[in-house]
């Protein structure tokens, strides 16, 4: 990892982090984790990118019944794509339409659907958004750029369980004919979170 | 557990217990009352196994509908028709 | 008074940061730590929010999210008698030492 991160500066490095150091240093000596297992983590970490989400809405978008299963039986619909979920999380997804926005928090700590969506960003695990999205969702939206028509509601899921939210996105207009990796590439992660909506056509 | 048996549509009241052990009930929904949205399944219980139990019996984990005017009053700066979800286990739930 | 973790509501200043910062080595550690203590069945996400939960209020709030994870980790394998404070205090100190030279 070291060669891929500048190394930091003395001040950078705060108590805690010398503490998880010296605790992983402990726990390697006394073989209660290895160096090939934490190494194994921290790739497969990496690999993990809001990419697999995206391809997860972009079928959601062209396979009706695919859609319809990922709304019921979300755990089995992306398995179906290759997808595995933790042991211990369920996926449910909440779908955008017309009439009704999503947006996703984590209000007692930062969950977060990462099997599909990889780490959360930071702004998702501060307080300012934990705090504020459940009581003024609409200013939130409007700070990341959205401005919701008349008449839609606006439904934030507070994910305080074993259950991780993905919002499936309304899928843009104009995207007739557009093949499932060009429906993907519209696909953010923050349309996933429901702070935005998926990219139209001429923005990509 | 599970004698309560909610179902979607069900509504219910959020315990107001204060408790000092772990839980997974947010402070602004104990005592309000929401309506069951759907029933996730049973999950262990958090209450049991932060503290070194088995977490056992398992709890049906219920996803509630709260209007947010109901939750915060004066306070909330949206629209009537706004709603917010939230996961919760059943032995936080009563019938009003 | 709602615990410091729930969060739901709590009036905040001024708009969301939406700056990412780049990943730490010891960050990229912690939650790799958690990963495999997970699997081992030595701690559960439960206990490690517990750990979280059980910080002094103003040491949460301070703290970046790994440094949380980092404190719960350690109040855990001492708990739980895996290691022992004087041994983390002891490497700890080496390492600082390292770290200065």
């Amino acid at each position: 990892m070291s060669d891929e991160h500048p190394p930091l500066l003395h001040a950078e490095r705060s108590r805690r982090a010398t503490r998880i150091l010296a605790i992983r240093q402990l726990l390697v000596e006394k073989d209660v984790v290895t160096t090939d297992e934490l190494d194994d983590i921290i790739v497969r970490a990496r690999a993990r990118t809001p990419a697999d989400g995206a391809k997860v809405v972009a079928r959601a978008w062209l396979d009706e019944e695919f859609r319809e299963r990922l709304l019921t039986d979300a755990r089995a619909a992306v398995g179906d794509l290759g997808y595995q979920l933790s042991h211990d999380t369920e996926l449910a997804v909440v779908e955008n339409t017309a009439d009704v926005h999503h947006l996703v928090v984590c209000t007692l700590c930062s969950c977060y659907p990462t099997s599909l969506l990889g780490p959360p960003p930071d702004w998702y695990k501060s307080f300012a958004y934990r705090q504020r999205a459940v009581i003024e969702p609409r200013a939130v939206l409007r700070e990341f750029g959205l401005e919701l028509a008349d008449g839609v509601r606006v439904r934030v899921v507070d994910s305080t369980a074993d259950v991780r939210y993905l919002v499936l996105p309304r899928r843009p207009a104009g995207t007739q004919g557009l093949g499932e990796d060009a429906l993907a590439e519209l696909v953010t992660r923050d349309s996933m979170i429901g702070v935005a909506e998926a990219r139209s056509r001429d923005r990509v | 557990m599970g004698t309560l048996g909610f179902r979607a549509g069900d509504p219910v009241t959020v315990r107001a217990t204060e408790v000092d052990h772990h839980h997974r009930t947010p402070w602004f929904v104990k005592g309000k009352q929401g309506k069951v949205r759907l029933v996730h399944g049973e999950f262990f219980s958090p209450e049991s196994r932060a503290h070194g139990g088995d977490g056992l019996p398992k709890r049906r984990l219920c996803q509630v509908e709260f209007q947010q005017r109901d939750i915060w009053g004066v306070r909330y700066r949206g629209s009537d028709d706004d709603v917010l979800l939230v996961d919760l286990f059943e032995h936080w739930l009563e019938r009003p | 008074m709602p615990a410091v973790h729930d969060r739901g509501g709590l009036p905040a200043d001024g708009p969301i940061d939406r700056s990412d910062h780049q990943w730490e080595d010891w960050e990229h550690v912690t939650n790799a730590l958690v990963g495999v203590l997970r699997r081992r069945d030595l701690i559960n996400v439960d206990e490690l929010r517990r750990g979280i939960e059980a910080m002094a209020p103003e040491e949460y709030e301070s703290s970046s999210y790994y440094e949380r994870w980092s404190a719960s980790i350690e109040t855990l394998l001492v708990e739980k008698g895996i290691l022992t404070e004087a041994e983390i205090d002891a490497v700890a100190a080496k390492l600082d030492t390292e770290w200065e030279r």
